[in-house]
């Protein structure tokens, strides 16, 4: 998938997240992209939605449910969240939602610095695979992929959905 | 082998810097810095370990680096439990392996050693299930090497990076664990210069072989340093007059705001605690706007919980291993 197009589902969802955040009422949010790929993400919606507050990132390494079984990421970056994020709107921001369980680790660690009034999720890529009960409120583009499959955002410059098969 | 290696490169235990490479120091150091973004939390815990057991032995009393170990494995939310054992079994008449066993029989998942004697937490490591990681918060006159870490930290918080540094140790290195594992760490981590400066009573034999330059004399060796390291006048561990008195040692080697004027203006001062006022330092240097001592003690619990966490992610594998079996 080329950049242009990439470029285009971060314009289409940033103008859905546009529309949402009026029907909404919701004049201040919070941007907050998840590492990696999901920082890439945020800060181009960032951008484009000329959101006021400053652009929180999320590193969930430390909430993972799979520390015990693939351990700790070497570059685990800081979680950078330069706001209080008590009783705020959350749009939370990822490239790809698969299983389920970064929104679920990133969820926990927010609750960590505070109660939000309520968490939204942005991603560019939602795929097929869910492990647990947890959805996008806004999607850029839907792929059915088997499990053999693998897609990943390329960045930060151009921005690149890849697709990889994986072999066993 | 390396006991402290698992076979993946990765520290299984934490017992010395020496035999680790330059590359698991700096992941050490980069690990801290995302867990000290931890305390900026209102919860100031992270699930890391949840589930795990980690036991604080302490054959040697410690206030400062016992608290830290503590509120590092309870905010990477471990369960913890701390044993003096000046206090307790050995007392009794118990072995060290005997009370090893039983602390093993409670499924514990890693050992925090404090030990009087060097060598012990290599020897606990040698003898306990290969599941327990074992990190050493000191021992005897060999290595203290958490707390290297966390003077490292320190040290590249405030400067960027290692590579134009003149770092000037001060003080009791004889007695000090403290000062070898630094200087293999800043050696690793490619200081420019390395000093040590004390009386002749209190440097250790052949410590030039650890390339650093001894300096007798303070403002020689604290001259344009970028770190001035100060260490502890460990009275208790001194057998014979090795020093005529505190007030001499402070005439000669004290640390004050005139004799701070030599080093670079943006100099750090570091004391691995605690102080003795008035025989290391002054206080207005210890209290002063280019000590960094408290900064040491809150980048201790990000540093000790970077390392736990790195040791008992290696100690997974060797449970992935035994449920094969």
């Amino acid at each position: 998938m080329s950049m242009n197009e990439v470029d285009d589902l971060i314009q289409s969802v940033s103008q859905e997240l546009k529309d949402l955040l009026e029907m909404r009422n919701i004049s201040n949010p919070l941007l907050i992209g998840i590492h990696t790929g999901g920082v890439w993400v945020a800060e181009k919606i960032h951008q484009q939605l000329n959101i006021e507050q400053e652009l929180g990132t999320l590193d969930i390494s430390f909430y993972r449910d799979d520390f015990t079984r693939i351990g700790m990421h070497p570059q685990v970056r800081p979680s950078n969240l330069p706001f209080s994020i008590d009783d705020q709107h959350i749009i939370l921001v990822d490239d790809v939602l698969h299983t389920g369980r970064t929104i679920r680790a990133a969820m926990n660690e927010l609750f960590d610095y505070g109660r939000p009034a309520s968490i939204s999720l942005v991603t560019l890529v939602e795929r097929s695979g869910r492990e647990l009960p947890i959805a996008a409120s806004i999607v850029g583009k839907q792929l059915d992929l088997n499990e053999n499959q693998h897609v990943k955002l390329t960045g930060p410059e151009p921005l690149e959905l890849v697709i990889q098969e994986i072999s066993e | 082998m390396n006991l402290q290696v698992d076979e993946n490169g990765r520290i299984r235990h934490f017992l010395s810097i020496d035999g680790l490479s330059r590359d698991i120091l700096t992941n050490i150091l980069d690990t801290a810095e995302s867990f000290a973004g931890v305390t900026a939390q209102s919860i100031k815990k992270v699930p890391l370990l949840r589930g795990k057991t980690i036991v604080n032995l302490f054959f040697e009393p410690s206030t400062r680096t016992r608290t830290t170990f503590e509120l590092a494995a309870k905010r990477l939310s471990a369960d913890v439990l701390n044993i003096n054992l000046n206090a307790s079994a050995t007392s009794k008449g118990e072995t060290l392996l005997d009370t090893l066993r039983n602390l093993e029989a409670m499924h514990s998942d890693m050992f925090v050693v404090r030990h009087a004697d060097s060598g012990a937490a290599h020897f606990i490591a040698t003898h306990t299930q290969p599941h327990i990681s074992i990190i050493n918060a000191g021992d005897g006159r060999h290595a203290h090497p958490t707390q290297a870490m966390l003077d490292m930290f320190t040290i590249r918080r405030h400067k960027k990076e290692f590579k134009n540094l003149t770092v000037a140790i001060v003080g009791d290195v004889l007695h000090s664990r403290v000062a070898r594992s630094q200087i293999i760490a800043l050696n690793l981590l490619g200081a420019a210069a390395i000093r040590v400066v004390a009386p002749r009573t209190l440097v250790p034999a052949g410590i030039d072989a650890l390339g650093v330059k001894v300096h007798h004399h303070l403002e020689s060796g604290i001259r344009d340093a970028d770190v001035v390291i100060m260490l502890r006048l460990q009275n208790e561990r001194m057998q014979g007059a090795l020093l005529p008195s505190e007030h001499e040692y402070f005439k000669l080697y004290g640390l004050t705001e005139n004799r701070l004027a030599v080093a670079k203006p943006d100099a750090i001062v570091m004391h691995p605690g605690p102080i003795n006022r008035g025989v290391e330092m002054d206080s207005q240097v210890a209290d002063g706007s280019r000590s960094v001592i408290l900064q040491q003690v809150s980048y201790g619990i990000a540093v000790r919980m970077a390392i736990m966490s790195m040791t008992m992610r290696s100690q997974q594998d060797v449970e992935v291993a035994k449920d094969a079996n």
